[in-house]
């Protein structure tokens, strides 16, 4: 097999814990993730599905370096990028890209659609034949070039996804976190924007880690699935194996706890043994 | 024996004189749970809103009639239809954190509406409040009545509204995506138990939700909304069986199913949108406004 993209070995992260900080002073840390080894192939879409709480997201803002390991190490291509300092990561963000949840938020309102997709580009000195590329970019999510000299509240939710995805593959990157990228669209919406990412991410050999909630979306769109539970891996595997024969209890309970759209009278009646809700 | 809720014809217009609400009639039994599913801005949530008599001030109802257990709500006075409205609904949100007073133990804020609205003895309240929690599987009451919302998880916070909710014995309870904020495990709980007390209780539930997998669990009866109309209404084995409307079996395709991915997650056929929106414009067009 190729080498990995991203290679995890003893991943921990520990972050602030602000609800226990004392009115002067510092919040004491908190282990968020510990402990974690994986690695996600090159060119392919790895789920990572996991209950509120249980450092999804934490994980994927440290593969990108948005957050610094406590302890063990992430290799990007081989490189250590553990606790590379935010200089010598400036050259590989260009290959490290993110997709948000909430594109409301995440878009600047005071800036056009075009010049939302080209900040990343003039960042990396890509500056020239910035109108040619934004128009490409454009174009690769769907929505026409009309839309360029738009706002964020002149589009609807899954419009506004679109420009999220387009300006996160402006530059071409390995690497994609989405990170529960379609959790407040509509289902017709839904299925639109996981459509486009599964195929640009064919087309453009994309990594991606795709953080969800939703275990009917990542067995659709992954290949493989990293199942977490309170900062540490309950089970990794191929997906089709994950689901066909799930190892581990809590797998199998988030499996059996999704409400599939079709009449099962029992299922209702049938007790879930997952973690108790206090 | 009379429908614990019946909305006829209703229409909602806001203040530029869109319409929110197309002539929405629906029926619901005593002790019937009714799904109302739909997609953003679909009215789904307008409906409850409606029947609670909490719509926003901005929407207008210009037309029809809701009827609690035969009363008609139109025709009484402000004052008697929020006492009527207040003695036989309650409302389960969506938020739970957002529903509940930041700054209050959550005993009182339980016991409240019980001594307030409905004026029961604090006593009496209270061992009601116990009972069901109880029900709702809060081994630990004392506790629970003394902590602050935000000391509890969301669907501890869910368990206690629910507690809330049927505590008055309503007739009707509005639930609003209760489970949408939840883990999958925790919403399994939380449909479970709605489920289960509704059943004990014989309360009738109007539930909204767009997740079509919730209907299916929770619902006998479903209303599917698009736009402000409802554009299919069904008994929910026979909807799932046999769906008749493009636009709900467009719904079904786009949601996603474990175990069948390559079938489901279909987006939404052009087609079956403009089919929609001639629907809706034909019904405006014979739709006159009526005027007072």
């Amino acid at each position: 097999m190729a080498e990995p993209l991203f290679s995890v070995r003893g991943l921990k992260v520990a972050l602030p814990d602000m609800t226990r900080k004392p009115l002067i002073g510092r919040a004491p840390l908190a282990e968020i993730l510990k402990g974690l080894d994986f690695d996600l192939p090159s060119g392919s879409v790895t789920g990572i599905v996991g209950e509120s709480g249980s450092g999804k997201s934490t994980l994927g803002r440290t593969l990108v370096r948005l957050l610094e390991p406590s302890a063990g190490s992430v290799r990007f291509e081989g490189r250590d990028i553990t606790h590379l300092p935010e200089a010598a990561l400036r050259p590989l963000r260009r290959d490290l890209q993110m997709i948000f949840q909430d594109p409301m938020s995440s878009l600047n309102p005071r800036r056009t659609i075009a010049s939302i997709i080209a900040a990343p580009l003039r960042q990396n000195g890509l500056g020239d034949n910035l109108k040619a590329r934004v128009a490409e970019a454009l174009q690769r999510v769907g929505l026409p070039q009309s839309f360029a000299g738009r706002y964020r509240h002149e589009l609807s939710g899954g419009q506004r996804q679109r420009v999220g995805i387009a300006r996160a593959l402006a530059l071409s990157p390995k690497f994609v976190l989405a990170d529960e990228i379609v959790s407040g669209l509509d289902v017709s919406t839904q299925a639109q924007i996981l459509t486009l990412l599964e195929k640009l991410a064919a087309e453009m050999g994309l990594t991606v880690a795709f953080i969800s909630h939703d275990l009917s979306v990542i067995r659709r769109l992954c290949q493989q699935v990293i199942v977490m539970r309170e900062g540490s891996i309950v089970e990794a595997s191929a997906t089709d194996a994950l689901f066909d024969k799930p190892r581990q209890a809590y797998t199998r309970d988030l499996i059996a706890a999704i409400p599939l759209p079709e009449i099962d009278a029992g299922w209702l009646d049938m007790p879930s043994t997952g973690k108790a809700p206090i | 024996m009379s429908a614990c809720l019946d909305i006829a014809n209703l229409s909602a217009v806001l203040a530029n004189g869109q319409r929110v609400l197309r002539s929405v009639s629906l029926a619901l039994q005593p002790g019937e749970v009714r799904a109302l599913v739909g997609e953003s801005g679909a009215g789904k949530t307008m409906i409850g809103k409606a029947v609670l008599g909490v719509l926003p001030s901005s929407v207008r109802i210009v037309e029809g009639d809701m009827r609690l257990e035969g009363e008609d709500l139109g025709k009484l006075q402000p004052r008697a239809r929020r006492t009527l409205i207040g003695a036989r609904t309650a409302l389960i949100p969506q938020d739970p954190l957002t529903a509940l007073n930041p700054s209050r133990r959550i005993g009182p804020q339980m016991t409240d509406r019980l001594v307030r609205i409905l004026g029961w003895s604090g006593d009496k309240a209270d061992r009601r409040i116990r009972q069901l929690l109880d029900e709702v599987q809060i081994r630990d009451p004392d506790r629970v009545l003394k902590t602050y919302p935000h000391e509890l998880s969301g669907g501890m916070r869910q368990r206690v509204l629910i507690a809330a909710a049927f505590a008055a014995e309503p007739r009707l309870i509005v639930a609003d995506e209760p489970t949408t904020a939840l883990d999958v495990t925790v919403q399994k709980q939380i449909l479970r138990l709605i489920g289960a007390l509704q059943r004990e209780h014989g309360t009738a539930i109007l539930f909204v939700t767009h997740d079509l997998g919730v209907v299916a669990k929770i619902s006998q009866k479903v209303s599917v909304l698009y736009a402000g109309k409802v554009v299919e209404e069904a008994e929910t084995a026979a909807l799932f069986a046999a769906p008749r409307h493009p636009y709900t079996r467009a719904l079904m395709a786009a949601t996603p199913r474990y175990t069948d991915p390559f079938a489901s997650l279909r987006p939404v056929d052009e087609t079956v949108l403009a089919g929609l929106a001639a629907e809706i414009a034909s019904a405006d067009q014979a739709w006159r406004r009526p005027h007072g």
